[in-house]
């Protein structure tokens, strides 16, 4: 079955209301929702939310050396924020998903196919 | 080609078995004599071929063991006409996919559907054949890479997905228009709605696009004048118009009314219908256009409509009105707005500031197809970011 990669993007400086607890607590409640609905319907297969891009390091080979520097690797203002990694029949399903996670985390959602599941 | 695409999974690989059986036929049947069925001879032949190339490639081994049950079954019957047109429908819906790009839908659905070549793709939406072959390569390696299926969508899904293939279509005709040329285009588009109000006769929007294609056809004749300037409606010799497509539009329209579930393509038709039962532009019934026009507005709140809403206002409580609500729109590079500003400027006899308006008009109407793609796009992308 197809695997889908869908990616959750946050944009810096883009700064949103704080969320109150209640508000955090009723986010988070969704999200963990939404989760066991994957599960149950044996799409999940992986999930995970990273901490902000000024977390992250880069490492490459340069010159036969390996250089370790300060990430992320691409210059740009949206980042990689959480992601989702689920098992579909096609993409009509993994859009599907998509729609109810931008829903929950208001956040435009990128839908990228695996390049070893789907044959193509 | 779509029941292949269906066997198959695989654009490519259908493309080329059919193409291979084509050229079969045309060493054989002239030797021994047209088959009891050519289209099903092709079709089987085809498959057959395909089969045999999947065969011979290790990674087609499970799609080939896929193809040979239906390949058995399906010898047997001689119609095919059932499974064949269902396959047609779900590949409008693969090629018109919200998936892939607004070109790139048009592009596949004139390719596989209307079965023009990559040239002819290329040439009508001016863009250079090796640009519009990376754009098909490029939408059909998607529709395999990310598992676009083929099937009609669930009843759920059809509103959302209906809207691209309809705007598809619209765009195909619209293509055709660019000037006197063209006449594939539009007649492809017409043939295509018509295919498809056939598939789909509970849609009131699919029989809606119909008629509006219909009915605006049937003033083609009279469209252009010999030197290839455009001809407006008020100065059509109306006799000239098509009867027998009016009469097939109106008769859609009016079934329309009856089934009371408008929308944008039944409305834009049912105003096409009110200037084609009018002897003239003076004895049209500019009250139930302008009626329509709000009805339109309210469903499509576009640039491009409220400016369509204020030529049938000028009608009916003149041009000053209409130049109100003209000149608080944002449609500076479209040369219709232009022209229509001049219009009523000059029936207000400012006719230094009509003048003004009409060399504007002329400066940007390139009037060719990629122009009026391009305005469509914008339209079309601000009818689904207002929605």
């Amino acid at each position: 079955m197809p695997r889908y990669l869908l990616s959750a993007h946050t944009v810096d400086g883009q700064a949103r209301e704080p969320m109150t607890d209640e508000q955090m607590q009723h986010s988070w409640a969704e999200i963990q929702a939404l989760e066991a609905e994957m599960k149950s319907a044996g799409a999940w297969v992986f999930s995970g939310r990273l901490h902000d891009a000024d977390t992250a390091t880069v490492v490459r080979e340069s010159g036969g050396e390996i250089l370790t520097t300060d990430g992320p690797f691409v210059e740009a203002r949206e980042h990689l924020g959480g992601f989702y990694i689920i098992e579909t029949a096609d993409l009509d399903a993994a859009l599907g998903w998509a729609a109810k996670v931008t829903r929950t985390i208001s956040a435009p959602i990128e839908v990228w196919p695996f390049a070893d599941t789907a044959g193509g | 080609m779509a029941t292949l695409i269906r066997i198959f999974g695989d654009i490519d690989v259908a493309e080329d078995a059919v193409q291979e059986a084509f050229a079969l036929a045309l060493r054989r049947w002239p030797v021994d004599g047209l088959p009891p069925n050519p289209g099903g001879w092709i079709t089987t032949t085809a498959r057959n071929r395909a089969i045999d190339h999947l065969r011979r490639e290790a990674r087609g081994r499970e799609l080939s063991r896929l193809a040979l049950p239906v390949d058995r079954s399906d010898d047997a019957s001689p119609g095919e006409v059932g499974p064949v047109q269902d396959d047609r429908l779900r590949l409008i819906f693969t090629c018109c996919h919200p998936a892939l790009s607004v070109e790139a839908q048009v592009g596949l659905t004139l390719r596989l559907l209307g079965g023009l070549t990559t040239g002819e793709v290329a040439r009508a939406f001016l863009v250079a054949e090796p640009t519009m072959a990376k754009r098909l390569v490029r939408a059909k390696h998607k529709i395999k890479a990310a598992n676009i299926p083929y099937r009609v969508p669930s009843e759920a899904e059809l509103p959302e997905r209906l809207r691209p293939v309809l705007a598809v279509l619209y765009l195909t005709y619209n293509a055709g228009t660019g000037g006197p040329s063209g006449d594939d285009l539009r007649h492809e588009g017409i043939r295509l709605a018509r295919i498809l109000a056939n598939l789909m006769p509970d849609e009131a929007e699919v029989a809606g696009l119909l008629a509006l294609l219909l009915l605006t056809e049937s003033r083609w004749a009279v469209r252009f004048a010999r030197d290839g300037s455009l001809i407006l409606l008020r100065d059509q010799d109306r006799a000239m118009w098509d009867r027998t497509m009016i009469e097939e539009g109106m008769a859609i329209v009016r079934a329309c009314l009856r089934r009371n579930q408008p929308g944008p393509y039944q409305i834009q038709a049912a105003i096409n219908a009110v200037h084609a039962d009018a002897a003239s532009i003076e004895s049209t019934d500019w009250s139930q256009i302008l009626a329509l026009y709000d009805q339109l507005l309210a469903l499509a709140p576009t640039q491009v409509v409220a400016m369509n809403r204020a030529i049938a206002l000028a009608e009916v409580q003149g041009p000053e009105a209409a130049l109100a609500i003209i000149d608080d729109l944002d449609l500076d590079g479209y040369h219709l707005f232009h022209a229509t500003r001049a219009d009523l400027l000059r029936r207000l006899g400012r006719l230094d500031e009509a003048a003004l308006a009409y060399a504007r008009a002329a400066t940007l109407a390139g009037a060719d197809a990629e122009r009026a793609f391009l305005l469509q796009r914008v339209e079309l992308a601000q009818s689904a970011t207002e929605r």
